[in-house]
C-alpha cells in the first residue's frame, strides 16, 4: 500500500490539531508560538502534498508557496519571542492569564 | 513512496509533536518541537520535496528552535514548569480534528496515489525563483529584514 494524498491530509489535521490543542491549553506565551509554529508547519504539509498529488505546472507552485510560507513563519516566530522577552521584562511573567491590564 | 518508512516517520512526528504540545517542562517541550520538526522535514523528503525539508530543518532545527531555548533561558526566573491544563481548549482541539478528519475522508476525489513526477531539481526551484517569483522573494526579503530589526528595538533596553 502506497500512501495516498487522504493519509498525508490526515497527518496534517493531526498536527494542526495538535498546534491548536497548545495554543488553547498552555498557559505559557512560548508554547503558545510553538503551538503556531506547529499550526503553520501542518499548512505547509498540506501545500506540499497537493503539489505532489496533484497535476504538475511548470514553475513548482506548491514548493514556491511553501518556502515563502516558510520565510514568514520564520518571521513571526523572531517578532513573537521578542515580543515574550519584552513582556517579561514589563510584567515579570510569561503567563498569559496574568497579563490583563486591559480588561475592563 | 516506501510505505513503511512512511509509517514510521508519521508515528514520530505526531508523537513528538503530541510531546511538545502538552509536556510541562519547558526544556524538554522545547526539545520535543525540534524532533517534531526533523520529521515533518522527513515527510517532506519523502514527498519529493528534498529542498524545502532541508530548508525546514535549518530554519526551525537551527534557527527557530535555538531562539526558543534562549528565550527559555532569559525567562528562567518566572516558571521552570508549566501549570494548568486548560480541559475546555483540549475538547475543541479534539473537536476540530474530528471535523476535519471527517471531511477529508467524506470527500471521494482526494483518495488518489500519487503519480510520477520529474524529480525537482533546485535549479528548477532556482530559476522559478529568479524568473517568476522574484517581485515575491524581494518582498520577503524586506519583511524579514524589518522583522529582525522590529525584533531588536523590541527587546533593546530603554534607556532613562
Amino acid at each position: 500500500m502506497t500512501p495516498t494524498l487522504q493519509v498525508f491530509l490526515i497527518i496534517s489535521a493531526t498536527l494542526f490539531s495538535i498546534g491548536l490543542l497548545a495554543v488553547l491549553s498552555r498557559r505559557h506565551a512560548i508554547f503558545i508560538l510553538i503551538g503556531i509554529e506547529i499550526m503553520l508547519a501542518a499548512a505547509n504539509l498540506n501545500f506540499i502534498a497537493f503539489w505532489r498529488f496533484g497535476p504538475q505546472p511548470q514553475p513548482p507552485t506548491g514548493v514556491m508557496i511553501a518556502l515563502f510560507s516558510i520565510a514568514i513563519a520564520a518571521a513571526e516566530a523572531a517578532v513573537g519571542l521578542a515580543m515574550v522577552i519584552a513582556v517579561y521584562r514589563h510584567y515579570h511573567t510569561t503567563n498569559v492569564d496574568q497579563l490583563d491590564q486591559l480588561r475592563g | 513512496m516506501n510505505s513503511a518508512a512512511f509509517i514510521v516517520t508519521a508515528i514520530f512526528t505526531v508523537a513528538a509533536a503530541l510531546a511538545a504540545a502538552t509536556l510541562r517542562n519547558l526544556m524538554h517541550a522545547a526539545l520535543s518541537f525540534a524532533a517534531a520538526f526533523v520529521g515533518i522535514a522527513a515527510l517532506f523528503f519523502l514527498l519529493g520535496a528534498e529542498f524545502v525539508g532541508l530548508a525546514l530543518v535549518f530554519i526551525y532545527i537551527g534557527a527557530v528552535a535555538v531562539l526558543v531555548v534562549f528565550t527559555i533561558l532569559l525567562t528562567r526566573r518566572d516558571v521552570g514548569k508549566d501549570r494548568g491544563f486548560n480541559w475546555g481548549g483540549a475538547s475543541v482541539a479534539v473537536a476540530v480534528f474530528a471535523c476535519l478528519t471527517w471531511s477529508i475522508l467524506k470527500t471521494q476525489s482526494l483518495a488518489i496515489g500519487a503519480p510520477h513526477i520529474a524529480t525537482l531539481t533546485v535549479k528548477r526551484i532556482g530559476a522559478a525563483l529568479m524568473t517568476t517569483y522574484v517581485w515575491p522573494l524581494q518582498c520577503v526579503g524586506i519583511l524579514l529584514t524589518a522583522a529582525l530589526i522590529g525584533a531588536l528595538i523590541l527587546v533593546m533596553e530603554e534607556r532613562r
